[in-house]
């Protein structure tokens, strides 16, 4: 394609009224006006669709919040059945994550591309431990017999067999959709770690890390809820 | 450029305190409150989540725009949860029609 070549004694006057145009970063697309409106559009985007996330775990927290009212007593009495030590290890687990998350955006908005890597590892290992811990506690409600409607048993109270199975079908179905977004996390952040090694993101342009930053705090985010609501309903009354 | 960086500092002092309200909220649901058990539970979980959006997620240094589109998600979710509890505690409230 032929460029348009802009006459010399037009081309100062343009300079000056428009040098972000002629002058752009190699990374600005030219749909943006700057890099600073680039950077708010994605992450303006980004929030778009974390308030969709909300929405669509908004249904399920509605949910649980009608049938928990409707039924007090037998979510409290499935406490007992809740590992609730390995659930406040996962909830440290996941802040470690978004601590060195935190970090990694950090280090790629200043350029360190070592560190970057090295957060982003870190990252990706507290994923995989907190979705380890999760495949323990899966098991566990399957030794138990207490995956709902597959050879449910709850003899402790079997009044409230019906009912309890409402929240382990709540419990799977929620922790399930959040270890779903972690899976997931953790292939954005695979993603990431190859493109920050092949050297891909600068000071200047980093906006992969930072809205895949903004997406793994919100799951961090679904668990804090997650966590008091699954795991400790009723401790205080069984211990 | 884009955002201005915040220190190692911050985020560490951001995360200890997350820790130590997942503690805090693990033991305490351990103490008999009758009915504050989940309101405390709620308000830890609250607190935590708004540290990790204002730090975390850069809403602090983020533009109006973008705080905006933040408060509307949350507004949604309570009108959601709102309007359906609005719903399933109030159907005692008026008489039921008797068979006819």
């Amino acid at each position: 394609m032929r460029r348009t070549r802009i006459p010399t004694s037009r081309r100062s006057k343009l300079a000056d009224t428009h040098s972000a145009v002629l002058e752009h970063s190699p990374d600005l697309q030219h749909h943006f006006d700057d890099m600073h409106q680039q950077f708010d559009s994605a992450t303006l985007g980004m929030w778009v669709f974390l308030l969709t996330e909300i929405m669509f775990f908004g249904g399920m927290f509605a949910a649980y919040t009608i049938y928990r009212g409707l039924y007090p007593g037998a979510f409290a009495s499935t406490s007992k059945h809740m590992a609730t030590w390995l659930g406040a290890t996962n909830t440290a687990v996941l802040i470690c994550s978004s601590l060195t998350m935190a970090l990694a955006v950090r280090s790629a908005q200043l350029g360190q591309r070592k560190l970057l890597i090295w957060m982003l590892i870190l990252t990706m290992i507290f994923g995989l431990a907190f979705l380890g811990v999760k495949a323990v506690e899966y098991h566990d409600k399957y030794v138990e017999h207490l995956i709902p409607g597959w050879d449910f048993q709850y003899e402790e109270d079997p009044q409230y067999w019906h009912q309890a199975q409402i929240l382990f079908f709540l419990y799977f179905a929620m922790t399930g959709f959040h270890a779903l977004h972690m899976i997931v996390g953790v292939g954005i952040l695979t993603t990431l770690l190859v493109m920050a090694m092949r050297n891909r993101f600068s000071p200047a342009w980093y906006t992969p890390v930072e809205i895949s930053g903004l997406y793994w705090h919100f799951v961090d985010i679904v668990w804090i809820f997650l966590f008091p609501l699954l795991y400790l309903i009723g401790l205080h009354a069984h211990k | 450029m884009t955002h201005e960086v915040i220190p190692v500092r911050v985020y560490v002092a951001i995360w200890a305190i997350l820790v130590f309200f997942t503690f805090t909220t693990a033991a305490v649901a351990f103490i008999d409150m009758g009915p504050f058990n989940i309101v405390v539970a709620l308000t830890i979980a609250v607190i935590k989540m708004l540290l990790v959006i204002i730090w975390f997620m850069h809403v602090k240094q983020a533009d109006n725009l973008t705080r905006l589109f933040v408060v509307a998600g949350f507004f949604w979710m309570a009108i959601l949860i709102f309007v359906t509890l609005s719903d399933y505690h109030t159907r005692e409230w008026l008489p039921l029609p008797h068979m006819w």
